[in-house]
């Protein structure tokens, strides 16, 4: 794929945690392309949420922690900015406005329904009622989950059920607007219908957004991404169209773990 | 058969405290009750405190103690609450690993230290310095106020640390994820999730400035005059009752355990209006 397709690019990648000996992460490129879903597989310990959560630098609030290589975030005017030079704790608050995640749990933050979906709006300075409200709606909506949730507004978030939770979390991801939108394993603690809700959503995501999941569920990254990575003991072992992931893998490794051998 | 046991030795254990709290109250009211009949609701708002020179009767009023227990307590909790949060907040989201565990250590070492201690110390080492500071003698409301949140910091921030320390990382996450700098994240996730256990922590502290007897009767002067000014030496409830309790006889005594009665009352008032009032809305966002 062409560099103008892309939105963010990991360049030789090596991410090491505070006090290992060892990196976690060894020299990993991946390209992320825009509007596309990319779905990141692979056994657990394998390093996939790690690389997840060093795309929007939310590592760094454990210190310690050491970066080598490039993330490259290509902004909206066509900038290239690589996301590990950033230092100030306003630059961070910028990436994550731009790069959004979703948690294997559902989080809604202890207050109403509208507050958590105005939260980050509201952190980003926006403070005009009818301009909050309408892109509460539109997100709200953009999440499924208006319909459910238009009667309760001013209630307690926590009072959803777990999908409903989760919807509403995207929702609270997609009001800012964000280039990328990052899933770790969003729906592991869910049932089968709220992942089928939640799969349907992320398909839908992506006319807006370019989408990174990462997924222990391998007919998830099958059913949904454009693009899969096969990630191995800290190395990325195989990327590729996800047809070619599954269909016709070029490594063993790959075929292995695909068809269920070890995992 | 075990079942059946442990059902009923559960039973007995949880109804046991309330039949005490009834059976305290019954004890206090009745011999409370001879004061009760001579002096009424006057009582609450008389200031004089003396024996006849019989020791049979006199004239007893607790105004001076009631106000001396709720204005030190008052003082005691307007210093402590704003530490003792600052301090939980340093413990659990602003210090590194390496410096909380041995602050943490410290704080929950003088939460164990025995108040005749705190008494002690204040009275030969911080009263001097707060005459220097605030004039008056050393002694008296301010001293006991300064002393008794000291006292109360310790626990009431090792409490609240516990309590921020159960918000999930993943909550926390959630909201640095959304752009939230840290200071939000404490404002806006941390402070309402451990709501419940920051109030129940501020709750007992409240309850021991309350009922606190040792230290307060070194420093709040034990006079029975009203308090003009900030540092004025007054009593309170728990001290006047020390230091009576062995030579009062008949009328002084049930004065006495009327007193006793209305710091059970104001104590029990207190601690259920915060406890509604707070945790009632928290159910009510629910």
């Amino acid at each position: 794929m062409g560099k103008k397709n892309m939105v963010m690019e990991l360049k030789d990648f090596t991410f090491t945690y505070a006090g290992a000996s060892k990196p976690s992460l060894n020299k990993i490129n991946l390209p992320v392309e825009k509007h596309k879903i990319t779905a990141m597989i692979g056994p657990s310990g394998c390093g996939k949420s790690t690389l997840l959560r060093a795309m929007n630098r939310i590592h760094d609030l454990y210190p310690g922690n050491t970066y080598e290589g490039k993330i490259n975030l290509y902004t909206k005017d066509g900038q290239v900015q690589n996301i590990l030079e950033l230092k100030k704790e306003n630059d961070f608050i910028k990436l994550r406005q731009q790069v959004g995640m979703i948690f294997q749990k559902p989080t809604p933050f202890p207050m109403s329904i509208f507050d958590n979906v105005a939260y980050g709006l509201r952190l980003s300075g926006l403070k005009n009622k009818a301009e909050l409200e309408e892109r509460v709606e539109k997100a709200l909506k953009g999440a499924a989950i208006w319909d459910e949730t238009k009667d309760r507004l001013k209630e307690s978030a926590l009072g959803l059920s777990g999908g409903q939770q989760q919807r509403l979390c995207i929702a609270r991801a997609v009001a800012l607007k964000p280039r990328v939108l990052l899933f770790d394993e969003p729906t592991s603690a869910l049932d089968p219908i709220s992942t089928g809700a939640i799969e349907e959503l992320i398909a839908e995501l992506k006319t807006d957004v370019s989408v990174v999941i990462v997924t222990h569920n391998m007919q998830q990254a099958s059913r949904l991404s454009d693009y899969t990575a096969f990630m191995y003991l800290g190395n990325l072992e195989e990327f590729d169209k996800t047809d070619k992931i599954f269909l016709n893998p070029k490594k063993k490794l790959t075929e292995d773990y695909i068809t269920g051998r070890f995992g | 058969m075990g079942g059946q046991f442990f059902r009923h030795f559960s039973f007995f254990s949880a109804t046991l405290s309330f039949f005490l709290l009834v059976g305290i109250f019954a004890i206090l009211f009745t011999y409370a009750q001879e004061a009760l009949a001579e002096f009424g609701i006057d009582f609450l708002s008389a200031d004089t405190w003396e024996a006849d020179e019989d020791d049979e009767g006199g004239v007893f009023g607790g105004y001076i103690p009631i106000i001396g227990t709720l204005l030190s307590t008052f003082i005691a909790m307007v210093i402590a609450v704003p530490l003792a949060m600052g301090i939980a907040i340093f413990l659990t989201e602003v210090a590194s690993e390496n410096l909380a565990k041995p602050v943490s250590i410290a704080i929950e070492l003088l939460a164990a230290i025995p108040s005749i201690i705190y008494g002690m110390w204040g009275l030969f080492y911080f009263a001097p310095i707060v005459q220097s500071i605030f004039g008056g003698n050393g002694v008296g409301l301010l001293t006991a106020g300064i002393v008794l949140a000291i006292m109360i910091i310790p626990f009431m921030a090792a409490i609240t640390r516990d309590a921020m320390n159960t918000t999930p990382n993943i909550l926390k996450e959630s909201a640095y994820a959304m752009g939230a700098t840290k200071f939000e994240v404490i404002k806006d996730v941390i402070m309402p999730y451990s709501k419940a256990g920051i109030i129940g922590s501020i709750i007992l502290a409240l309850g021991r400035a309350l009922g606190e007897t040792m230290a307060v009767a070194f420093l709040i002067g034990s006079v029975m005059s009203t308090v003009k000014h900030i540092t004025d030496p007054t009593t309170s409830i728990p001290v006047l009752l020390a230091n009576n309790f062995a030579e009062a006889q008949d009328l002084e005594m049930s004065a006495m355990y009327y007193l006793a009665l209305i710091l059970f009352v104001v104590s029990f008032i207190i601690i259920s209006m915060a406890k509604f009032y707070f945790l009632g809305r928290k159910s009510a966002v629910k």
